[in-house]
């Protein structure tokens, strides 16, 4: 039995889709002491080549998070099944985690199935087995659940591998500028048009349930407004427009409202629709810029950017009392902040001897930090568990987007196939 | 404008129209063709009567127009430092020009245009890019230009001019263009 699936392993090997493709990451800064994980080429013994790779999509969801890294050299051996682990031998090898699992496909539904288990080599022990079914077009989502399974027993956070990200792409054709809002797994794959524009498209944000997504678009002739896209329909809905400015959207966690920007008294502040009545209410009223507005996880306050101080910073509002306090003092400029999922961070843009970052404020002690070392870094978005963010930044003068960990110590950058991306929004968690 | 101008203009005209019609009416007769020419002949009277040298004398005032302030100042850009909206005083002339221009057109209208360059987030330079056009606005408006004739947009940082990196791009990308329509 032993010979037999060595046999099926290689055949998986030289088979297998050309797992390089899954490496469109550049790490540019890791961990010095990132978790050696070993995967095996999940065993598959049917007649066809599966258009996914699971292990090649694994591994570089858990090499993306800087936390984890691929032995340095080939495998060992490649087991499908438990009986074929040997710890002493992996134990030689040196991984810290081990995973196997196979492949298999329904004979009636043609669903496949995708049994895992994950080892802690020293500890010779399975800490986690589970069976994934789904379809030949969800096999990339059954990777990054197995991705977010082990990373999850691995690291004790939850993963956010299996969700989505939003961004803009901008491309010059002969035809004039286009402007494309997409969505793509967190990963960058998949990639997926759903509103195309001549005009720009900025500020995509997602609802908390991640079925819609609202952004601002521009008439030829400059004015803003608000549309909704439906992720599952494709449906696209204008909200109404105001005199000025419409821009900005942000969904309360609720979903019921949202809080967006709009200038018909003259200049930009903050204001909140009820997405059902559409009712529109005043939050803020200044003569200085109040724009960007962000929920907190508890759809209690709005952090939001304003200038009322002289320069652009971070402020929170309470809309119980409509008490305003600025959060943020560090820095000439502070702009498009949002919370992590369990409120003890916020990321924004910042500014400090004149180049762009991306910084994250702690909350509680009030600390500030900047998380990348690249300039004219903009729109931070949070992945759902909190551990990474995505942000777009340039590269050679090209719009580019990269990830860097919440603790500033990782990052990499997904290098742009075609045109400008930017505008980054990280999905919810999916259901 | 000088007014006797415009009249002895107007009066001229008049007589080219008079003689218009008068050689129309003789090469008309010429042809023998007299019903048809009797009838517009009748029209023209008919419905105007002594209007007519008003009538006249008004369409000659735009076309005197036409040819002193047809053309719209010729500065259509103005530019701003980083991060500012105040309207710098090398701009005034530029800007009175456009006054001018507006005062004595009551029937053209602008869109103010606000841009920015890229540093900064989107939405903020969108708001930046809206109070450098309110800025040009309220400077039009103190020189006696109608709101009914402005109207503010901002493209903020989405249509920058030069596409660099430099400090002399990004000073032409901070800019509110003054488009009539």
């Amino acid at each position: 039995m032993r010979h037999l699936t060595t046999i099926l392993a290689l055949v998986a090997v030289t088979f297998a889709p050309m797992s390089f493709a899954e490496f469109r990451f550049v790490i540019t800064k890791g961990y010095d002491q990132a978790t050696e994980v070993a995967i095996t080429n999940f065993c598959w013994d049917g007649e066809r080549i599966l258009p996914e790779d699971i292990s090649s999509i694994v591994y570089s969801d858990l090499e993306r998070t800087g936390q984890f890294k691929r032995p340095s050299g080939p495998l060992i051996a490649n087991p499908c099944n438990p009986e074929d682990v040997y710890f002493r031998d992996w134990r030689l090898q040196g991984p810290d985690y081990l995973v196997i699992g196979n492949i298999e496909q329904d004979s009636v539904t043609k669903k496949y199935i995708v049994n895992y288990r994950l080892y802690d080599v020293f500890r010779e022990m399975n800490i986690h087995h589970a069976r994934i079914t789904g379809s030949e077009n969800q096999l990339r989502d059954m990777a990054h659940m197995v991705s977010d399974a082990i990373y999850e027993k691995m690291s004790g956070v939850k993963g956010a591998f299996n969700t989505k990200l939003a961004y803009v792409t901008h491309n010059r054709t002969e035809d004039g500028p286009v402007y494309n809002l997409e969505i793509s797994d967190a990963d960058g794959h998949r990639q997926k048009v759903i509103y195309k524009s001549a005009q720009s498209i900025i500020s995509p944000a997602w609802s908390a349930d991640g079925r819609n997504i609202a952004f601002t678009t521009f008439s030829e002739k400059g004015r803003t407004s608000i549309k909704i896209a439906n992720r599952i329909t494709g449906q696209i809905t204008s909200l109404p427009s105001y005199k000025g400015i419409n821009s900005g959207a942000a969904f309360s966690p609720d979903g019921k409202s949202l809080a967006f920007v709009n200038s018909q008294t003259g200049n930009a502040d903050i204001y909140v629709m009820n997405l059902e009545t559409k009712k529109v209410k005043q939050l803020t009223s200044h003569w200085a810029i109040d724009t960007e507005p962000s929920w907190s996880p508890d759809g209690k306050k709005l952090l939001f950017t304003s200038e009322r101080g002289g320069r652009p910073q971070i402020y929170q509002l309470t809309l119980d009392t409509g008490a305003v306090e600025r959060l943020t003092f560090e820095g000439s400029f502070n702009a498009r902040a949002h919370y992590s999922s369990d409120g003890k961070h916020i990321v924004m843009v910042h500014q400090s001897s004149g180049v762009f970052h991306v910084a994250a404020l702690n909350t509680e002690t009030r600390e500030l930090k900047v998380l990348s070392e690249t300039d004219l870094d903009e729109s931070p978005s949070i992945a759902p568990n909190g551990t990474m963010l995505i942000y777009a930044t340039q590269q050679k003068n090209k719009g580019v987007l990269a990830w860097a960990s919440l603790d500033g110590e990782i990052a990499s950058i997904m290098p742009a196939e075609r045109g400008h991306v930017r505008e980054p929004a990280w999905s919810p968690y999916l259901r | 404008m000088a007014k006797s101008k415009l009249l002895k203009l107007a009066a001229l005209a008049f007589a080219a129209v008079l003689a218009g019609c008068a050689s129309n009416s003789s090469t008309d007769a010429d042809s023998g063709d007299t019903s048809t020419v009797e009838d517009v002949v009748t029209e023209e009277t008919g419905s105007t009567g002594g209007d007519e040298l008003i009538i006249i004398e008004e369409s000659v005032e735009e076309t005197v127009e036409e040819v002193a302030e047809m053309i719209t100042p010729e500065v259509s850009t103005v530019y701003f430092d980083f991060d500012k909206a105040n309207v710098k005083p090398e701009w005034k002339d530029a800007l009175d020009a456009h006054a001018a221009y507006l005062i004595s057109n009551p029937g053209s209208s602008v869109i103010l245009e606000g841009h920015c360059d890229e540093r900064g987030t989107r939405e903020y330079n969108l708001a930046l890019g809206e109070r450098r056009a309110t800025a040009v606005s309220a400077y039009l408006k103190l020189n006696g230009v109608a709101t009914s004739q402005i109207e503010i947009v901002s493209f903020g940082e989405e249509k920058p001019v030069d596409l660099g990196k430099t400090d002399a791009a990004y000073s032409l990308n901070r800019r509110v263009e003054i488009k009539y329509q």
